[in-house]
């Protein structure tokens, strides 16, 4: 649906003759891809603007290492600038300085206030759970369930009809309960709704929080820059909570309100759980935006669950274009150590664009080991070996249909295609060796 | 039909005046120049269409004016902008009304694009209109979503099938049926848990649901809700859900905050899915039927 930056940069130089040094004439059509891949990743059309000057302007002339081909020196420059945008090291500073205190949270309707609430109460821990969403049917209950599950103190609104009053009657009580964080919920409104918006200054003013949130959604469009600006105009915003990034959108809408602003966003939503919650790292979203994969973050997954020593002996097989059923079996049990394998996949280079058949589910995966199980050492080293008589010698032995076999042969075609891709690139293949401890 | 355009432009006016200077700007020389041409492309992106249809939407336009030939004023520009938009939104076939007793209207989409308010706006819609309705809770995941549509049910005073939180959402979409088929109803509807696209067991689950359904009755009307504040990710969620389902059509919600949905043209024009209803406000009766000339017009006014 939406290509990849980095497989249109290697369009766009495609035709470059041999490597050499991107130059004013050159650097047009890579920036005309850079521009369709921003603006497909909703970041606004006058960040996109600006943006490209800044990626013109360091890009000009510049020596492109022997190494690394042109399209690979320009992603880079573009991810280093898209970094710095994002808030670069700063960021992460920004991100960890969860003091105590109050904070309150705000944004339209549906994008992830109640759940963003409950993540960030799990995450600073002995929190209490404040319900101010008078509006949506339900939403004090769901606060209140979350609440339970996280083991947080939970005050609901003591008048169901009135904002103001619940909000000072949570200001009040909050001493009392003796925790560290106070978290705010509250309805979600239309910047453009003045009545709700009053509303929400004057609660604000009650809470009085030492940092405003404002949640939002990562499918957002070209609007995010608007809403934030008319909350921050309100009431003033501290930070963006950005939730649902566990999706498939590219959350440019983030980068331009962090552009635009200067907001920064700290917390990003990456599942349904009120355990789903990280900080924000400014690198790694900007090779998201960039469709570039979330390698260190899979990384990151990886180190806590692998096996180091087995990972290492697959990474070492995989560089040396090795890979057989053996590996295939190691890298099934590991994986299913780390994660959802389609969560896993997504997070790689070029991850995003592959068929979703490639992947196998859970279950296939468990069925997969009884067949690998049911060859022989020969035939997990050497998949070649595999002709029709094999085939059904090993559907019986596992009890499974010839089809499945099959199937679980084609899979592995696909995985051994895909491990060719994802180590293609030097630097890519060197991430892999860093994933891997190498 | 008039009512039904007042509510919409009601809904975007707010955001009316910037977008419109934008495109006043690029359309009020009523030449379509480079300069023109840029602030058309980039006011078109504004309204979430994407590079991609706001490139061809220009072309489209600069082709209408040579055939045009000279003598084209802002208004007449706008106007084939609009036209040649409303086509676009009008070239998914809508399908045809089914003679089912009782019609099954299934709601999904991802999270918080709006699934149980539109369901409970659809069952007062068809409530309103004499049918006799139910409704199914098949959220059985985020937390209190049941509660939220049984408060719903209560409002409208129309019942609602329901068990526990984590049931299987496929059970709770037979009872609904079934109960549907035993009370004589004309019309089921049932809501879902919001899930993302790209969760591919999350996917596999509603897939469920709809078989299930199909036990009981045939036809499935199944509506995909997006929020018009959805960017260029709108589009991959009409595909991913279109993949795994039969997709009957599309609700477009929050019409009346100041997103423009742009991103609805393209996924009409490559995946041939018809938007059925527009939210347009926080009222009960703020769902209406899709009126193709009245969004695009909303959309570059």
């Amino acid at each position: 649906m939406f290509e990849a930056l980095t497989e249109r940069l290697n369009r766009a130089f495609r035709d470059l003759s041999g490597y050499g040094k991107i130059t004013p004439e050159n650097i047009e059509p890579a920036l005309r891809e850079i521009k369709l891949a921003l603006l497909e990743a909703d970041v606004h059309f006058k960040v996109v603007k600006e943006f490209l000057s800044l990626v013109r302007e360091r890009s000009n002339g510049k020596e492109v290492l022997d190494s690394i081909t042109p399209a690979q020196q320009f992603v880079k420059i573009v991810h280093d600038e898209l970094t710095k945008v994002l808030g670069g090291e700063s960021a992460v500073a920004e991100a960890a300085s969860n003091t105590a205190g109050i904070y309150f949270l705000c944004g339209l309707q549906g994008s992830g206030k109640t759940t963003a609430a409950a993540k960030l109460a799990h995450l600073f821990g002995n929190a209490a759970l404040a319900a101010l969403d008078l509006q949506r049917p339900a939403a004090v209950e769901q606060l209140k369930v979350l609440a339970e599950r996280i083991g947080a103190k939970f005050i609901p609104p003591q008048f169901p009809n009135d904002a103001r009053r619940s909000a000072a009657h949570i200001r009040d009580i909050f001493p009392s309960l003796e925790c560290k964080h106070l978290i705010v919920d509250t309805a979600g409104r239309l910047q453009i709704d003045d009545e709700l918006m009053n509303e929400l200054k004057d609660v604000h003013e009650i809470i009085n929080p030492s940092e405003t949130v404002m949640v939002l959604d990562a499918m957002t469009g070209q609007e995010a820059v608007k809403v934030a600006e008319a909350f921050r105009a309100r009431i003033g915003l501290n930070s963006i909570f950005l939730s649902k990034t566990d999706g498939d959108s590219k959350g440019g809408a983030a980068l331009s309100i962090r552009f635009i602003t200067g907001i920064p966003i700290k917390w990003i939503g990456t599942g349904e759980t009120p355990q789903a919650v990280e900080q924000f790292h400014p690198d790694r979203f900007a090779g998201r935006i960039l469709g570039m994969g979330d390698v260190v973050s899979l990384v990151e997954k990886a180190a806590k669950a692998t096996d180091l020593k087995q990972a290492e002996k697959a990474a070492k097989s995989l560089m040396k274009g090795k890979f057989n059923f053996e590996l295939f079996l190691d890298q099934m049990r590991e994986m299913k150590k780390i994660g959802p394998l389609s969560e896993l996949i997504s997070m790689l280079p070029g991850g995003s664009t592959l068929p979703i058949d490639a992947i196998p589910s859970e279950k296939e995966v468990s069925r997969f080991e009884a067949i690998i199980l049911s060859m022989t050492k020969e035939e997990r080293r050497n998949p070649e070996l595999i002709n029709v008589s094999r085939r059904d010698r090993i559907a019986k032995g596992s009890g499974s249909k010839p089809d499945d076999v099959h199937r679980l042969l084609k899979q592995f075609r696909q995985a051994k295609e895909m491990m060719s891709v994802f180590s293609g690139g030097k630097k890519i293949s060197k991430k892999i060796g860093r994933m891997f401890g190498m | 039909m008039i009512r039904i355009v007042d509510k919409l432009k009601k809904g975007l006016e707010r955001s009316r005046r910037e977008l419109g200077e934008f495109f006043d700007a690029a359309l009020g020389r009523g030449i379509l120049d480079e300069n023109a041409a840029t602030e058309l492309e980039e006011a078109l992106i504004q309204a979430d269409t994407g590079p991609q249809t706001a490139e061809e939407l220009v072309e489209d336009m600069r082709v209408w004016m040579k055939n045009a030939g000279g003598g084209v004023i802002a208004e007449t520009l706008r106007e084939a902008l609009g036209l040649r938009i409303s086509r676009i939104l009008r070239s998914a076939e809508v399908p045809a009304n089914s003679n089912q007793i009782p019609k099954i209207t299934l709601i999904v989409g991802v999270n918080g694009t709006g699934k149980t308010t539109t369901a409970a706006k659809l069952a007062a819609r068809f409530s309103a209109d004499g049918e006799k309705i139910i409704l199914g809770a098949a959220d059985t995941f985020r937390a209190a979503a049941v509660e939220q549509l049984k408060i719903w049910g209560e409002r409208l005073n129309i019942p609602v099938i329901a068990q526990a939180e984590g049931a299987d959402p496929a059970a709770v979409a037979f009872d609904t049926v079934q109960a549907a088929i035993n009370r004589d109803c004309d019309r089921a509807i049932i809501d879902t848990a919001g899930r993302l696209h790209n969760k591919t067991n999350l996917m596999a689950e509603l897939e469920k649901v709809v078989r299930v359904i199909k036990k009981l009755r045939e036809e499935v009307e199944i509506l995909l809700v997006l929020d018009a504040a959805v960017g260029q990710n709108g589009l991959v969620q009409v595909k991913c859900f279109a993949e795994s389902l039969p997709l009957s059509g599309l609700v477009v919600t929050k019409l009346d905050g100041t997103a423009k949905a742009g991103i609805i043209v393209r996924a009409v024009a490559e995946l041939k899915k018809p938007v059925l209803y527009v939210g347009v406000g926080e009222g009960i009766d703020d769902l209406i039927p899709f009126d193709a000339e009245a969004f695009a017009k909303n959309l570059i006014s």
